[in-house]
């Protein structure tokens, strides 16, 4: 472990103590903002707020729009999680295991819909969409908005598999064929051990893209309403606000679920 | 073991398995393939058909998709003084996002790498994280209710005896809100860089007489540049292919507001794939240039 070095000045470590400051509060004052608007009794959106409630909370929870919303983004975002999982893995296993020619090519194809910028995957998917429509029928729906998410939720499971292979001894899958074990006996007893806290970490990050995606689901969706795009629709209507204020504000609080759990992993981790 | 219980199983996954082992290409089949196949129809043919798509055009009658070839689409953006306007402005603005993003970058990755004790620091990039888990929409949301005219922003600048200002719905709004989106996408990578610089150099350039500033400037700098680069790869990018930000936020168009209204509005798809070629050239430059400076090697 490295010991704080004296080679910054005071001035230095002062200045850049303070910078760090002003960009943790930059970074954190809006969404303190933000959840205090949900208890805002006023529909105006003027601060300082003039008198709190919780009102909106029972109205947006009896709201089927939301409720909707909700379970479609749900629905979406396990589905690329699952098929992110799967090809994810897959793919990090033949990386890992196998030379073979364009074995390069393999990871800058799979982050490719991410480095792109967002519209040209959306409108490549939409431009794909309706070619489709044309030739066999394909239809904006819940599947096209989950074959565009999962699509760049793979390179998520991937990236975080392929690392923890790399720090994996290659001996402990040799020993488990050594000692008699099939194929399936060492994925089940050996691999799946090891990989259970990356997966874990890759899926959850997978699902919590697919659950915020917006600028792809636009081009993806058709009529599909999901949260970020109720949210979307709804946020430049004045009538609107109070119910976008408590969907943000559970929005906020569920985003600290993730990050809790991936936390405990790497204390379990650590006991272990 | 469990599985000696049931032979019959046993043995066709232990058959199965001996054959895979020996068939090392059909194994690399099995686990390459469906992931590749994914890719290159849902992926890779989404762009062929993009490519294509931006070659045909509309039927200004039936405003039915025909497929004809042609380039009139990309004659119309070459001849529209507006399309450049916007494209410039796009890639303007991504570019500012990306040197605002990085200036702020550096002082909190430097401090986290080099300064605050091992606490400090997991805690410090906890709290970078935990923003990008959040909802990119209510981050974004938060800040068009802070920036409105009677605004949190605005009551605040009024306190401190600044006065206000009228910046919501403008480009400096826009900007505002880029960075504080991306901000964590640069701080990790640029983090990453700062942390693998041995103290060793440190210490070498000090006993060589450098002082901190040029210590900074000729030895820290230049070894966490791949570093900094593989951050602005994200921060550009992303700016590039948002048009909520500038619906939100701003009263200015982006190469995406053009693209979505065209798609939404106008149910324009050619036109709209034309134009979505844009950024795709600009991004391929970018990355050529990233890759030159070693910023693959840092990601």
């Amino acid at each position: 472990m490295r010991t704080p070095s004296n080679v910054e000045p005071r001035a230095v470590r002062i200045g850049m103590r303070i910078g760090t400051g002003v960009v943790l509060a930059f970074l954190y004052v809006p969404l303190f903002v933000i959840v205090l608007y949900a208890f805002n009794a006023a529909q105006s959106q003027s601060w300082p707020i003039e008198e709190f409630t919780t009102k909106w909370f029972g109205i947006a929870w009896r709201n089927g729009q939301i409720r909707d919303a909700l379970g479609n983004s749900v629905k979406a975002a396990l589905s690329a999680m699952s098929i992110a999982l799967v090809l994810g893995s897959l793919a990090a296993f033949a990386v890992h295991r196998f030379r073979f020619f364009g074995r390069e090519t393999v990871s800058f194809l799979l982050v490719l819909p991410l480095a792109l910028p967002g519209i040209v995957t959306g409108m490549a998917l939409n431009a794909a969409i309706n070619f489709g429509g044309q030739i066999f029928g394909l239809s904006f729906s819940l599947f096209t908005i989950i074959l565009g998410h999962a699509t760049f939720c793979i390179v998520v499971v991937f990236n975080n598999v392929i690392a923890r292979l790399r720090r994996m001894s290659g001996s402990l899958v040799e020993a488990s064929q050594d000692l008699g074990a099939d194929g399936w006996q060492t994925f089940k007893y050996v691999l799946l051990p090891h990989l259970r806290t990356a997966l874990v970490a890759g899926g959850l990050l997978a699902f919590a893209l697919s659950f915020d995606e917006i600028i792809v689901t636009n081009f993806t969706s058709g009529t599909e309403i999901t949260l970020p795009k109720w949210i979307f629709n709804n946020l430049r209507l004045p009538n609107q606000r109070p119910q976008v204020n408590v969907v943000a504000f559970a929005v906020i609080l569920a985003s600290f679920i993730p990050v809790y759990i991936a936390q405990r992993l790497t204390e379990d981790r650590r006991d272990g | 073991m469990s599985s000696a219980a049931v032979p019959g199983q046993r043995s066709v996954f232990r058959r199965l398995s001996a054959w895979l082992f020996a068939k090392r290409r059909t194994k690399l089949g099995f686990l390459l393939g469906p992931p590749m196949l994914w890719m290159a129809i849902v992926y890779l043919g989404a762009l062929a058909v993009l490519f294509l798509t931006a070659f045909w055009r509309q039927d200004p009658l039936t405003a039915e998709v025909t497929r004809q070839w042609g380039i009139q689409n990309f004659k119309t953006l070459a001849d529209g003084e507006v399309y450049r306007t916007i494209a410039l402005r796009t890639a303007g603005i991504a570019a500012a996002t990306t040197i605002i993003c990085v200036i702020l970058a550096i002082p909190i990755s430097y401090y986290a790498a080099r300064i605050a004790k091992p606490r400090t620091r997991t805690i410090l990039l906890l709290a970078v994280v935990l923003p990008l888990w959040s909802s990119y929409l209510v981050r974004l949301y938060s800040w068009r209710v802070i920036l409105s005219g009677n605004g949190f922003l605005n009551w605040s600048l009024e306190k401190l005896g600044f006065g206000s200002l009228s910046i919501s719905y403008s480009n400096w709004s826009i900007l505002i809100v880029f960075v504080y989106l991306w901000l964590p996408y640069v701080v990790l990578p640029v983090y990453a860089a700062f942390e693998r610089i041995p103290d060793s150099l440190f210490e070498a350039s000090a006993d060589l007489g450098s002082k901190w500033p040029k210590t900074f400037r000729r030895v820290v700098l230049p070894m966490a540049l791949p570093g900094i680069v593989a951050g602005s790869i994200f921060s550009f990018s992303l700016t590039l292919g948002d048009y909520i930000v500038p619906q939100l936020v701003g009263n200015t168009q982006f190469i995406g507001n053009v693209i979505y209204q065209s798609v939404g509005v106008a149910n324009n798809v050619p036109f709209a794939a034309a134009y979505a070629t844009v950024p795709v050239a600009v991004m391929a430059l970018y990355l050529l240039g990233a890759r030159k400076m070693g910023a693959f090697e840092a990601l």
